[in-house]
This record gives structure tokens, sequence and C-alpha cells, in this order.
């Protein structure tokens, strides 16, 4: 354990040099955020009453969460980081050293969110004030707990799936565009782009059936108080089998990949 | 990366003075054409890449031409814009970022690597205008394909509106179209020019990139500072509005049609001045 101790360390001093990057980054994003919630406004204005079961609070609250979300849970650079050390030939070394990858990797994604939001905290909380009066906390601390709790899986569900299709760089050299693709469909069915709840009932449960969702959606739902109950202990327990299964295929492509794997250059 | 070769073999010696303006010009349309093939030639040689890439574009156009779906599935309106407008003005938006990435993104994106490798001290020795040269010397041929689905989005919109455009209204579009990407063009080379200081220029390229966002949607829903600012400083709420309103004659008064020529020129100018500034103080690095 003392090892990934010692790359956690090594991967936030690594992190840190890219602190203004990550600052940039952060107040850039919020740009469309804020073309986003001033089209949400218009909306509003131009109708009576809410959308789907949105008042215009919650619907600016439910992209101020999802920017939060995204802040503790995205993969950053760890998905092209993983492809080239196939590429390159770099990962022969940890097939002779006593460290695992996907705990090398999963250390160094944790350093990486770790000072994303140090960074990012900044401007993000500084935006979410000026939107106080739209911004509406959990009903509980129970709620946010679990709404704690379910970020954690979010961000092992990302890492995971990332990871998996990263190391489909053993069987082919460009592994982008199928990030993109993947990236596309977690943008929209995992709730980005618009609250799945007020899409037509068939599809947002169609939907439901799919891991996306747990990808984004479901914490943010507990946020702003849609998943309770039954559905929210259901939601918990279906997020923790989709990362499990995400964790499995993960280890499953390794095993594969790794079978494959000629150390080009290495 | 060893196509710089290929490319500096003009063959033509430069004469001191130029002769005329018509034989510059055909000196450069003969190294833009070599410029054309050597991009086919590597987008070809990675096929299955370039029709992923593709694939991946079209899905995000898809995903924003459904956002717009489902919020039109809650209300008929945004501000004044109706639903087939706003997807006319995605299809306008598009289609503009489609071909200013066809022509421009990778060169620009690309500068601050040639600015930290030196190799830009090559670029600079060779007898053509450098900005010419780094500006346009790779074409993302995906681009345009791409920019032809926009054009369907478009056509299909105004089937929806019941509207035929008159040849004016087309021409107009299409200079508007023009104008719009030489406001990205300008901007992002502006942008680049930050790496003649910074390595970090990269990240604020791609920054820019994600303003896109904005001029995508309604000018409807932007009001107050926001608005001003992306009209007056950086124009991205006029550069894909103002051709979509033409188009679906929205355009009350002409004031917007020449704020976005006004603007063009602005944005060109200054860009040009920062970037003969930045050159002369170029130190090249130690290669």
């Amino acid at each position: 354990m003392k090892k990934y101790l010692h790359v956690l360390n090594i991967g936030i001093q690594n992190q840190l040099v890219y602190r203004v990057n990550f600052l940039f980054r952060a107040c850039f994003g919020l740009l469309p955020l804020i073309a986003t919630i001033s089209l949400w406004r218009t909306v509003y204005a131009g109708k009576e009453g809410q959308i789907g079961s949105y008042t215009l609070a919650q619907m600016i609250s439910y992209y101020l969460v999802v920017t939060l979300v995204d802040m503790f849970t995205a993969v950053n650079e760890d998905d092209w980081q993983i492809a080239a050390d196939i590429r390159e030939g770099n990962i022969s070394q940890f097939l002779v050293k006593p460290i695992d990858y996907l705990r090398y990797r999963l250390c160094l994604f944790v350093a990486g969110r770790a000072i994303y939001t140090a960074v990012a905290l900044v401007p993000v909380a500084i935006f979410i004030f000026l939107q106080r009066e739209y911004f509406v906390t959990p009903a509980d601390w129970s709620t946010f707990g679990w709404f704690a709790l379910s970020i954690v899986m979010t961000a092992l569900l990302q890492f995971f799936t990332s990871y998996a299709m990263a190391l489909l760089a053993f069987w082919v050299l460009e592994v982008s565009t199928f990030i993109f693709i993947l990236f596309a469909f977690e943008y929209i069915a995992g709730g980005h782009l618009f609250p799945l709840d007020i899409l037509p009932p068939w599809l947002a449960q169609a939907l439901s059936y799919t891991p996306f969702p747990y990808q984004m959606y479901f914490p943010v739902s507990i946020y702003v108080g849609k998943s309770t109950g039954a559905a929210l202990y259901q939601g918990l327990l279906t997020q923790f089998l989709w990362v499990m299964a995400a964790f499995l295929f993960a280890k499953f492509m390794w095993a594969r990949g790794i079978r494959k794997y000629s150390a080009v250059g290495g | 990366m060893n196509h710089q070769g290929t490319k500096t073999q003009s063959p033509d010696k430069t004469p001191l003075v130029p002769s005329c303006l018509g034989g510059s010009l055909r000196r450069y349309l003969t190294v833009y054409i070599a410029l054309w093939k050597n991009s086919v030639i590597r987008e070809m040689s990675f096929k299955t890449n370039f029709i992923l890439w593709i694939v991946v574009e079209l899905l995000w156009f898809a995903l924003q031409l459904s956002f717009i779906a489902v919020i039109y599935s809650h209300t008929d309106r945004i501000g004044d814009w109706t639903k087939w407008q706003v997807v006319l003005l995605m299809g306008a938006a598009h289609f503009i970022q489609q071909i200013f990435q066809a022509f421009f993104l990778t060169n620009c994106v690309e500068l601050s690597e040639l600015i930290r490798t030196g190799r830009l001290d090559f670029m600079l020795l060779l007898p053509v205008n450098t900005r010419f040269l780094i500006s346009l010397r790779k074409v993302d041929l995906g681009g345009f394909v791409n920019a032809t689905s926009a054009l369907v989005v478009i056509g299909y919109a105004l089937k929806q509106l019941a509207l035929v455009p008159s040849a004016l209204q087309l021409i107009g579009f299409a200079l508007l179209v023009l104008t719009g990407i030489l406001i990205h063009y300008s901007l992002m080379f502006l942008l680049t020019t930050i790496s003649f200081w910074t390595v970090r220029a990269q990240g604020i390229v791609w920054g820019y990139y994600s303003l896109f966002n904005i001029s995508r949607l309604p000018d409807a829903a932007y009001h107050g500072f926001f608005k001003a600012f992306f009209t007056f400083v950086l124009p991205m709420v006029l550069v894909a509005n103002v051709p979509a309103k033409v188009m679906v004659q929205k355009l009350r008064s002409p004031g917007e049609l020449l704020l976005l020529v006004g603007m063009m020129f602005a944005c060109a100018i200054v860009s040009e001045i920062v970037w003969r500034f930045s050159v002369r103080h170029y130190t090249s690095a130690s290669s």
C-alpha cells in the first residue's frame, strides 16, 4: 500500500505543474455553462410554470451540480496517457515491477482530480455564489451523504470505463476517435446536456438500463431531490453493480491486451 | 515529420522584385496546391481514422440538435426563435465551424509546437509569406465532409420553414459565413501568437474552441454584460446568428450586418498587428 501512496504523492507533484492550465480550463468551461443557463432562463421567461418537474431554480441548480460533479470525477488526460504508454511501450516496466498498472493509474487519477478540484474550486465557487439565489441545497445531511457516496462511485465508474477504452490501444493505433464516440454518448445519455427526466418517460426509462446515467445524472438527481426513498437505494445498488462490472471489464481487457502486447520500442 | 522537405521544393526562383501581382498570385496558388496535395496524401494514409473522425463529428452535431429537440418538446419559443429557425442557426454555426476547422484549426494549434521546437526558423526562411504558410499548411479534409452535413440540415430546416431563399439571400448568407470564418481565424490566430511568449498557449487555443458553443445558440438567449462582451469584444453571438437571420428573414435592420463586417476587419487588423509584433520578438528555441 505504501508504494501506491508514493505514486499518489508523485502524481500530485506532477499535476501541480499544470495548475495554471487547470485554472484556464475551469474558467473557460464556465462560459458555455453561462450560455446554457441563459438559454434556460429565456425558455422559462417565455412560458408559465415548470419544465418537466423542474422549476427554474432547480434547472439552474442541476447544471451547477453537474459542473461540481464533473470537477470531482471527469477523466482528464488519463486515457490519452494510458494509450500513449501502450503505444510507446512504456508499460513494459510495469510488467516486471511489483506494481499493478490499474492501481497505479487510479492513484494518478485521484491525484489529478485532487489538484484540479483544488484549483477549479475557486472560479466555480465564485460562480455558484453569484447564482446563489438559484442554487438549491440538498434536503438534509443524509441526502448530502448519499450524494457524496454516489460521486465516489461516479468517479470510479468513469475511471474504469475510460481505462478499458484506453486499453483498446493494444489493438488499434489511434484510440481517440473511440474515446470521443463513447464520450458523446456519456455526454447526452449521462445527463451533461440536460436532465434526463425531462425526456419522454419511455426514453428516460430505456436510458436507465444503460450505465450512462450513473456516470453523471444519478448523483445530481440525488442532490436536487429527484431520487429519494426506494429509488435512491435501488439506484445506489445499480450504480455499485455498474462500477463492479466496469472494473471487471477493465481487468478483462488488460488480461486480453497483455497477451497481444509486443512491447514496441520498449 | 519530414514533409517540410517536399514542401519547400517550389522550383521557380523568386524574383527579387515581384514583377507583377499576377505572377505573385500564381506562385502562391502553386504553393497552395502543393500543400493540398500533401494534405490529401497524409489523410489518405489513415483511411479508417479519417472516416471515424467524420463519425465523431456527425455524432456531436446530432447531439447538439437533439438538445434543441428536447427543449422544443417543452416550449415552442426561445425568445422570438422558433424550433426550425434554431435548427437552421445550428446548421449555420456548424458549417462555419467545420470550414474553419478544415482550413485553419490544425495550423493554429500547431503554431505553438513550431515555436517550441524551433521549426518556425525554417518557415521564416522560405520565400513565401510566413503567415500564409503557417496558417494554411495543412488542410483537414474531414471538415468539408462535415460541412456538407450542416448544409443538409440547413436545407431541411428551410423546407420545414417553407422558405425559399432568394439569390440575394444566398449570396448574403455565403458572404456572412465567410466573414464569420475569417473572424474565427483572426481571433484564434491572435491567441496562438501568445505562444511566442508562453508554452501554455495551446490551452488557451482550446479554450477559445469552447466558445463555439456560444455561437450555436440564438442571440435571444443572451442578456446584459455577457451579450455585450460576446458581441463587441469576441463577436461569438454575431458570427452564426447574423447569417442565420438573413436566411430566415429575421434581420430587422442592417445594423448587425454592418457590425459583423466591422468586427471582422477589426479582428483581422488586430491579429495582423500582434503577429508582426510577435515575429519581430521571436528569438527561436535553440535548435
